[in-house]
């Protein structure tokens, strides 16, 4: 786990800002993201993680502040965003439920292929030889998230977990150089989390950086290159894991400060110890 | 014998009934079958007796010894309804008609020579004025139908056996078999559109909707719906034969009229469904496109009537009909289809209007004089391709076509190209791109589709595509009128109807539109009698058929291949041991916020 400061910068955000009326979601915040990269976005509920992501891919025009992707500016469209590069997944999946899981890879391809209507309607070789390419595309895509063999079934039906790693797959279909995934181990089961953190490792190794929301702070510290916390629209730390977790002001912001009469260690202990005693007791 | 069901139906068709779990009576099995056979054999020996003692009723219901006009249909209903409970019994000659061994499609059948008889008796009852009208056979055909639903309705529903696997057939025999049901469902589409009077068309209704639910509960309707689905072309070459070859049944010109319309209204319902099927964008005023195709066809074919004294070949004027309807789609498109919500169907619905209204105008007094005003554009002149001139009637190796069989060509022709059209975009690059705005738009932009450019696409290309039909419209209808292309009224094609037929046929389907077309056409052609409360025995319909079978008639493939996964779901359990819904991270590591 290193972190590659000599990478060229995939994105760079600087002083994004994005008010709703008078609420400030998200205030001045810079980032970057380098080539090869994981980068974990935390911070408690309401912190402006996901609305910071809408600004990146262009589904919110920030109030302030430029999103570049690899030297470019990007405008706030966000079809142009993701054929500029950028993939996302939704917080809460958004897949096309009413078509098949193969169907909803292939609406990934979109902005690597150009088959037009006319070219449709014709059907000449060039059609065939473009659908076929993207379909072995979007087979291999599906062999590499484990789906191949629900390539047929409607996106409604699957488990969640294959929702969300379907999501996952549609994203990688534009062939992104930078994916934002958003709590993508979300409403998951231990083992399931642990898939995800391997196919996100995966992602990065096939040369996708990834920049990733999470509240599961294992699969942060396990994954991450560098983490940055979000709290009340501003960033709040940034640094590799082992730095934030220790900050005490993120700590503060995920728990709050302990007031007046907190309970001391030796209360804690004692409470523990008593919780202990009485699961032994439901275990008989 | 339990007398539950032990698995779910799964047939689409089936699924209307499903909500009634077999047996509704307690009756012996013995009881059961002995009631329905007894039944359904007596309705059918009374087909033969006088139900009324008068001929007033149409169809000679008066003959002892001979069934006419609405016996008819009663004693094929009680015929089939028989042969299946001996198929389901499992007579060896017979078992195949019911390969799913359930007593389902028995019920149905049952409850449509029911349905059938009782409307006769109902019928008879009401033109003549009382019961005492109907003669003993019609009370014996009316007892002995009751009693048969009563016995198939307290028939079990666990199937009589295991299910009996397809029985592998060579290719030249399943070819055969896929030609020989074109042929019966041509000869039963004919048989409807040739039915006399409202009464004996209401009545083929009911028992042709009870037979294909039927047919889709002994699992016959699937297993040829895969079989056509193996011999693709073979199938899609009969049904063609089968369309060319059906005003060639016809002697008169009448049921050729008919059916030309059904086809404009269907070809036009096909276009609507890549707008509202596809993209899902719902058009309140695609019959304004109709409107526009046909206007620019009349004024460009020659008529006198025609302000502009120009004649184009057919072709150029199919050429500009279509390129102005276009032209219209992209001037209503391009502004509205930028917004998301509902604004493009109030747009819609107001250019349908104003069209109308502003067609109605341009008559030289109230406005530029182009389209005649209310009188509309008449004396459209026949059209002559390749010295092929279309009024007359032409002899073919023997056979007549008459006038409008030859617009029923050329009208198969564009249906046929609107039919390719539909199949090759929804199933390209651009197809899924409008399903996927359909489904969900900010995903879609997030996948990096250009939503607006996609949606004026799809709503030009439906324009373009009305416009077509528009133009062959102009020529079979011989005038155009204002009041030709209304958003509601009694006569087909009209925005509400047209999206009615989609809706009602199966949205995102070929075959869906075309059947809801010709049911939505045929239905207020042959029953006068509902004219004044027609709209509203439409709105009821549709809000049944909307809690009933929100799918349609129809289903798309996509919701076939539901139907299908529900049941493998059920077969292979569940299992895989994932959480659904979302709550926090089950290790327990997950934080949340502090209280503030
Ligand atoms: N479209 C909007 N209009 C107004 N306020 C909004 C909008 N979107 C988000 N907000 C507000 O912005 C703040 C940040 O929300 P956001 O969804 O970005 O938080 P988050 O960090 O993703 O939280 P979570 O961990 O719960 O997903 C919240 O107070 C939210 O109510
Ligand atoms: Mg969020």
């Amino acid at each position: 786990m290193t972190t590659t400061t000599t990478a060229a910068p995939v994105l760079t955000a600087t002083g994004v800002t994005m008010r709703f009326g008078g609420l400030t979601a998200v205030h001045a915040v810079d980032l970057t993201v380098h080539e090869g990269q994981i980068v974990g976005l935390i911070g408690p509920n309401g912190a402006g993680k996901t609305t910071f992501f809408n600004c990146l891919t262009g589904l919110y025009v920030p109030t302030e502040g430029t999103v570049t992707y690899r030297d470019r500016v990007l405008p706030a469209k966000p079809h142009l965003v993701t054929q500029a590069g950028i993939a996302r997944t939704f917080q809460n999946i958004r897949l096309f439920a009413n078509m098949t899981v193969l169907e909803n890879v292939l609406v990934g391809r979109h902005t690597r292929t150009k088959e037009g209507l006319f070219s449709a309607l014709l059907r000449g070789p060039a059609f065939r030889r473009a659908e076929r390419a993207s379909e072995d595309r979007a087979m291999e895509l599906l062999s590499f998230t484990g789906l191949t063999a629900k390539r047929d079934h409607l996106a409604r039906n699957l488990p969640y977990g294959e929702q969300r790693k379907l999501e996952i797959a549609r994203a990688l279909a534009s062939e992104p150089g930078l994916l934002l995934l958003d709590e993508p181990t979300a409403g998951m089961n231990p083992q399931e989390t642990r898939a995800t953190e391997e196919l996100v490792t995966a992602i990065r190794d096939r040369g996708t950086a990834v920049l990733v929301i999470e509240h599961d702070m294992r699969f942060i510290f396990n994954l991450c290159d560098h983490v940055a916390v979000l709290v009340q629209g501003e960033k709040l730390v940034e640094g590799t894991p082992e730095t934030v977790q220790r900050d005490e002001r993120v700590v503060a912001a995920y728990l709050g400060t302990p007031f007046e009469g907190a309970p001391g260690r030796e209360e804690i202990a004692e409470v523990e110890a008593a919780e202990a005693h009485a699961a032994e007791e439901t275990d008989r | 014998m339990t007398p539950q069901r032990s698995t779910r139906h799964t047939t689409p068709l089936s699924r209307l009934t499903s909500h009634l779990a077999l047996p509704l009576l307690p009756l012996p099995l013995t009881t059961a079958r002995v009631l329905t056979a007894g039944g359904a054999a007596l309705t059918l020996l009374s087909t033969f007796l006088a139900w009324t003692w008068t001929t007033a009723f149409p169809g000679n219901l008066t003959v002892t010894g001979y069934p006419g006009g609405l016996q008819v249909l009663t004693l094929t209903g009680a015929a089939l309804t028989l042969a299946l409970l001996l198929a389901t019994t499992g007579l060896p000659g017979l078992r195949r008609l019911n390969p799913s061994r359930r007593h389902t499609a028995t019920v149905h059948l049952a409850a449509g020579t029911f349905a059938t008889t009782w409307y006769t008796l109902g019928a008879i009852a009401i033109r003549l004025g009382g019961l005492v009208n109907l003669e003993p056979g019609g009370y014996v055909a009316g007892a002995a139908s009751l009693v048969a639903l009563v016995g198939a309705l307290a028939l079990p529903a666990d199937r009589t056996g295991p299910p009996l696997p397809p029985r592998p057939l060579p290719a030249w025999a399943e070819i055969l078999l896929i030609a020989a049901v074109f042929g019966l469902a041509l000869s039963v589409l004919t048989y409807g559109i040739g039915t006399a009077y409202g009464e004996l068309f209401t009545g083929f209704l009911l028992l042709t909707g009870f037979t294909t639910a039927a047919l889709f509960a002994t699992g016959l309707g699937s297993r040829f719906t895969a079989l056509a689905h193996r011999h693709r072309r073979v199938t899609l070459t009969a049904a063609l034969v089968a369309a060319v070859l059906f005003p060639l049944t016809q002697d008169t010109d009448e049921y050729t009229l008919i059916i030309v319309n059904i086809l404009i209204f269907s070809t036009v319902a096909l276009g609507l469904n890549v707008v509202v099927g596809l993209a899902g964008l719902l058009d309140l005023g695609y019959v304004a496109f109709l409107g526009v195709g046909a206007y620019t066809a009349a004024l460009v074919s020659g008529t006198t009537a025609s302000t502009l004294h120009v004649h184009f070949p057919f072709w150029a004027a199919v050429l500009t009909g279509a390129a102005v309807s276009l032209a219209f789609g992209v001037v209503i498109g391009a502004p509205t289809l930028r917004l998301r919500g509902d604004y493009l169907a109030i747009v819609t619905l107001g250019f349908g209007e104003i069209f109308r209204i502003a067609v109605g105008n341009l008559n030289g007094e109230s406005g530029p004089s182009l389209t005649n005003g209310p009188n509309g554009i008449p004396n459209i002149p026949d059209l002559v391709l390749f010295g092929y001139d279309f009024g007359t009637p032409h002899s073919l190796a023997g056979l007549t076509l008459t006038p409008f069989a030859n617009y029923y060509l050329l009208m198969l022709l564009f249906t046929v190209l609107v039919i390719l059209v539909f199949s090759r975009a929804g199933n390209s690059r651009i197809g899924r791109a409008w399903v996927a705005i359909r489904e969900d738009e900010t995903a879609a932009t997030a996948m990096g589709i250009n939503g607006f450019r996609l949606k004026l696409v799809a709503f030009a290309l439906g324009a373009t595509l009305a416009g077509l039909a528009g133009t062959v419209q102009a020529h079979v209808s011989y005038t155009v009128v204002p009041e030709q292309y209304v958003f509601a009224g009694p006569v087909p094609p009209n925005s509400a109807f047209l999206l009615a037929a989609v809706i009602l046929g199966g949205m995102g389907t070929i075959t869906g539109p075309l059947l809801g077309a010709a049911l939505l056409y045929l239905i207020p052609a042959k029953l006068q009698f509902l004219q004044d409360y027609q709209l509203l025995a439409f709105g009821v319909a549709l809000i049944l058929l909307m809690r009933f079978r929100p799918e349609g008639i129809i289903p798309s493939r996509r919701q076939q291949l539901e139907f299908h996964e529900s049941e493998a779901g059920a077969d292979a359990g569940t299992g895989t041991g994932t959480t659904t819904g979302r709550g926090p991270g089950p290790d327990g590591i997950r934080l949340t916020k502090a209280e503030a």
